[in-house]
């Protein structure tokens, strides 16, 4: 019989409100709006409220899909990077690095996106990133 | 006060398998059950949470096990509605009750701001009566109208007030069908979206005013519900939460609980 809340922060845009994602033995129950909090004050819109749902979603990719021969079929992480790397090297060579943009999400930490800010101008040598929570 | 509260629960610690009370911990506070051996100096008795859901939540997940909760007034009348609708199992848990401060009762316009036994805290003197249902009682019809339709046109339809409500359980809310709702609005349709809550509130509301705190546009959805608590009274003479043995009036017939009016 476990019970727990655990404070974090909604990842669904920039404002930043703060949540509990309540889960008793594991499995997530619900979520709770962090009252303590000075942002958003015990409250949520119907994002926060429901950002927990793609956790269990059956929708939700478990492995990266290529598309072989006009379908998409399951390859390990191995084979879907080499295949990014191999595709956006050509790409830079051939025809520039700004030939290349790229999107990234709020479902990531804010770690991760700035990782993929570095990725873009410093790897591949672009400024064209942007991010769907510019909403 | 917090003192005798946690000597209660660390008694209780010995006859139940967990109690359900709020933990202050990485800045924050909420929902925690208290398990032996937890460490009750973290335990804290604000800000408030709809403790009841999370004591259902437990009962329903783990049919056998016997719970306390440090319950305000609020939580117990939470409990006693819960309990008629099968939510919560009253043999299975033991309310840790204690009074809210006088200012508290004041702030949330509290007409019981204790629950019936508290272990702790001296119950104060009831709140006054929410002074925006008075405003609104002295105006005329048109204007209530134009009341709600101008409250109604902030909401963001973020469901908040019917996620954070204590008696707010059904597996199919009605408030999400597309034959009473019509999906893609904002604001939702007036009155029907929120009409259909406080139609549903009857006999239910148990005057937490979660909703009222947790609504993202500041509309007093409290005034739609103290209303509402009042035709209940007036027509029906039944108070929420006041009396686990008095027979919710809308699982009656008409003989059996006749209009007062």
């Amino acid at each position: 019989m476990e019970y727990q809340n655990t404070l974090t922060t909604c990842i669904y845009c920039g404002c930043g409100c703060s949540m509990y994602v309540e889960t008793i033995d594991g499995r997530i129950t619900g979520v709770w709006p962090d009252k303590t909090n000075q942002i958003s004050g015990g409250r949520l819109c119907i994002k926060g409220w429901n950002v927990t749902g793609f956790v269990g979603h059956p929708d939700r990719l478990k492995n990266p899909l290529l598309r072989k021969e006009g379908k998409l079929v399951e390859v390990t992480w191995d084979e879907a990077l080499s295949q990014v790397a191999e595709k956006l090297s050509g790409i830079k060579r051939e025809s520039g690095a700004d030939s290349i943009g790229l999107m990234t999400s709020a479902k990531c930490t804010n770690e991760e996106n700035y990782l993929m800010n570095k990725f873009a101008r410093a790897v591949l040598g672009t400024n064209n990133i942007d991010h769907c929570a510019r909403l | 006060m917090i003192a005798a509260i946690r000597e209660a629960v660390a008694e209780r610690l010995g006859s139940c398998d967990g109690v359900v009370a709020l933990r202050r911990r990485n800045g924050g506070v909420a929902p925690h059950l208290f398990q032996k051996g937890d460490e009750l100096a973290e335990m804290e008795l604000s800000p408030r949470y709809p403790l009841m859901t999370v004591v259902s939540r437990l009962h329903k997940a783990f049919p056998a096990i016997r719970l306390g909760v440090v319950a305000r007034g609020c939580d117990e009348r939470a409990y006693v509605e819960m309990a008629k609708r099968n939510q919560i199992d009253p043999t299975r848990l033991e309310i840790i009750g204690f009074a809210c401060t006088a200012e508290e009762a004041q702030a949330c316009y509290c007409r019981e701001p204790s629950p019936k036994h508290p272990v702790a805290g001296t119950p104060p003197a009831p709140g006054p009566p929410n002074p925006l249902v008075a405003k609104y009682d002295s105006l005329p019809l048109e204007e209530r109208r134009s009341f709600w339709k101008k409250q109604f046109s902030k909401c963001i339809k973020c469901y908040g007030c019917r996620n954070i409500c204590p008696e707010c359980f059904c597996e199919a809310c009605a408030m999400e069908d597309m034959a009473w709702v019509e999906p893609g609005l904002l604001a939702p349709p007036f009155p029907t979206f929120h009409l259909i809550r406080a139609m549903h509130m009857a006999s239910r509301c148990v005057a937490c005013r979660e909703c009222e705190h947790t609504c993202p546009a500041y509309i007093p959805l409290t005034v739609l519900y103290d209303l509402m608590r009042r035709d209940i009274a007036d027509l029906l003479g039944y108070i929420p939460g006041a009396d686990i043995e008095a027979q919710q009036p809308l699982s009656l017939s008409l003989e059996q609980a006749p209009l007062k009016k």
